[in-house]
């Protein structure tokens, strides 16, 4: 495996959502609490949870759109988190981010080809009269029209959109995307397309992606490696195929089981898990995962369990594989 | 069969691709010009700019010239709105006046906007504690009724008709300011001002190219009508004699010198009164006029 690109240690975003009369918060929504993974170069990395369970928060603070709490983004080794604003702003120039609603993600008022060639513009990148050609052929990297360039984002389908947000994304070129489920808005016929696209400018531009989703089969068709996210905590991180297999964590067992089976002679076993997802203000002090877990025993919901390696890069907070830890219906 | 299907619906594609798009502008005027009030409006607007450009032209008298011997003449021939009580041709007055009410109106809601948007933007981009401190100073301001505060500042700068716009805009930057920023407020978490900032704009560049544009159109049809009220406060201070100084002819000062003579002589109120009326009206209606064509939800397809 090759060196890691991005290395997050200990992340952290909480949102206070409500203060008392001195300002002091009294609910603390923990989006991300205490996240570590890296990211190598080249790969795509898979991040997929239910709504809300922090893995767009995770991919905001990788581009700078939010500060963390606490923690460490390391990228290419420097931390990002320690950077001044100027600094860090040319830093993360690096990384780019593609929108999960093509409709909200392009400014109005502006063309396609100004969109595009604002982030050379402003950036410097080039001399002024080579960014016409640059972005024509940035159009044409993503499927799209020279003269696409002098129209409106409301002219455009939303595949099309998509197409002209990962043209931008592209336009600085940057080392690693942020993709946040990018296809998710899209028709189904159209999602395969942009996902083919993302792979093919993955090999042309040597890129790497923090790819996030909410379904394990979209996941499953771009990642190298995947990471499985709930109520702001990682609970399960392997390569694609030992996940899909292998899956050690209840979580990501019953998340697996969800996934729709095409074959009808196949019957699988599926698992329903009870209740809601609970509310991510003031969680409480045990595995966030214990309330629905089908899995669950004495302690679980007082003992957090760490991230942790049981061979082979797959890593899993869950103390049913803690070392020492009697398995006793696993 | 499919495949000619899918030829034919492809090629018109392809057409509609090749057509020039409309522009935005191009849009916005022709909805505005369906709109009867507002063309009303703005042709009223544009005769009323005429005239205080080329006023002096068509003028029959000297606004200014008094011949005591002539005072409190009906309209007649010679004198379309009648004389004074100096003995002052009033339809010249009237014309003489306009160039004033809109030179005034105008300025003063340039000011008013420039400040106020400036406010407005640094209170809802910022937010936090400048945020607080901006918008309680203006709704302090707003407490205040705006003549009051207008007299207040007329009182501080002394007369004349440049003191008569600063405090006129003055009084209005509070208006402004609030609808900046509810405006900025309702675009900055749009994921299109967050791929900006990824992208690398700066601030000021995220305000001024991605946030400001997509507002404009309510800030347009606020700065229209706040015209016409800077028209009316510029006449209510002529009225108080705080404005425009004699001699020269304002509306509102020439309502506040004749007020005692209405039931001897109506007429050297009624015709300053009409060109304020008009006026206002005017703006009012393109005001209207643009917010409906400005806006895409009312915008007939």
């Amino acid at each position: 495996m090759s060196e890691p690109l991005v290395q997050i240690k200990g992340l952290k975003k909480y949102f206070t959502m409500e203060t008392d009369l001195l300002g002091r918060p009294t609910a603390v929504l923990k989006a991300v609490d205490d996240v570590s993974f890296d990211i190598y170069k080249g790969e795509a990395f898979g991040l997929v949870g239910e709504s809300g369970c922090g893995k767009t928060t995770i991919g905001k603070m990788l581009v700078n759109l939010y500060t963390p709490t606490s923690g460490s983004i390391l990228f290419n080794g420097t931390d990002l988190t320690k950077l001044s604003d100027t600094k860090r702003r040319e830093y993360c120039r690096d990384i780019q981010l593609i929108f999960q609603d093509p409709y909200a993600s392009l400014n109005p008022r502006m063309t396609i080809g100004d969109i595009i060639a604002e982030p050379i513009r402003i950036n410097k990148l080039m001399p002024s009269n080579e960014v016409e050609g640059r972005v024509n052929y940035l159009l044409n990297c993503v499927g799209l029209a020279n003269h696409h360039r002098n129209r409106y984002p409301h002219e455009f389908s939303g595949g099309q959109r998509q197409r002209v947000g990962i043209a931008r994304a592209l336009a600085v070129q940057p080392k690693l995307i942020v993709c946040d489920e990018p296809v998710s808005a899209l028709d189904v016929s159209i999602q395969a397309q942009v996902l083919n696209l993302l792979d093919d400018l993955k090999e042309e531009f040597g890129l790497t992606y923090l790819f996030i989703a909410h379904g394990l089969n979209v996941v499953k068709h771009i990642s190298d490696r995947v990471g499985v996210m709930y109520l702001g905590k990682l609970m399960e991180i392997a390569d694609k195929k030992e996940l899909y297999q292998n899956p050690l964590n209840p979580y990501t067992q019953a998340l697996l089981s969800a996934i729709p089976v095409t074959d009808v002679t196949h019957k699988k076993e599926r698992i329903i898990l009870k209740g809601d997802v609970p509310s991510p203000i003031n969680p409480g002090q045990g595995c966030r995962f214990a309330s629905r877990c089908f899995k669950e025993f004495e302690g679980c919901d007082k003992i957090c369990p760490e991230l942790s390696d049981v061979g082979g890069g797959h890593c899993v907070a869950c103390r049913l594989y803690d070392k020492g830890q009697i398995k006793k219906d696993a | 069969m499919q495949n000619e299907l899918d030829a034919v619906v492809n090629e018109q594609a392809s057409e509609v691709v090749l057509e020039k798009p409309e522009s935005q502008l191009k849009e916005m005027w022709f909805s505005l010009i369906a709109n009867k009030g507002a063309v009303a409006g703005l042709v009223i607007i544009l005769l009323l700019t005429l005239v205080a450009v080329f006023g002096r032209f068509i003028m029959p008298y000297d606004p200014n010239y008094s011949d005591m011997t002539i005072s409190f003449q009906s309209p007649s021939a010679a004198h379309w709105f009648g004389t004074d009580q100096l003995g002052r041709d009033i339809f010249s007055r009237i014309i003489d006046g306009t160039h004033i009410s809109l030179t005034v109106g105008i300025s003063a809601v340039a000011l008013s906007l420039t400040i106020g948007t400036i406010l407005g933007a640094i209170a809802g981009y910022r937010g936090g504690k400048i945020d607080t401190v901006i918008m309680r100073i203006m709704d302090m301001m707003l407490a205040i009724p705006s003549i009051l505060l207008a007299i207040a500042f007329m009182a501080a700068l002394g007369k004349g008709i440049d003191k008569a716009v600063i405090a006129i805009g003055l009084v209005c930057i509070p208006e402004y300011a609030r609808i900046v920023r509810g405006c900025i407020l309702s675009v900055k978490e749009n994921d299109y001002v967050q791929a900006a900032r990824v992208v690398g704009n700066k601030d000021f560049r995220i305000v001024f190219k991605h946030i400001l544009p997509n507002v404009l159109s309510s800030i347009v049809v606020r700065a229209t009508l706040g015209i016409s009220s800077a028209v009316l406060d510029t006449a209510a201070l002529g009225f108080l004699g705080l404005g425009v100084q004699p001699p020269f002819a304002e509306w509102g000062d020439m309502l506040g010198r004749a007020r005692g003579f209405i039931f001897s002589a109506p007429y050297t109120l009624i015709f300053p009164g009409i060109a304020i009326t008009i006026t206002v009206l005017a703006f009012n209606l393109l005001g209207d006029g643009l917010r409906d064509a400005l806006d895409p939800k009312s915008r007939k397809i």
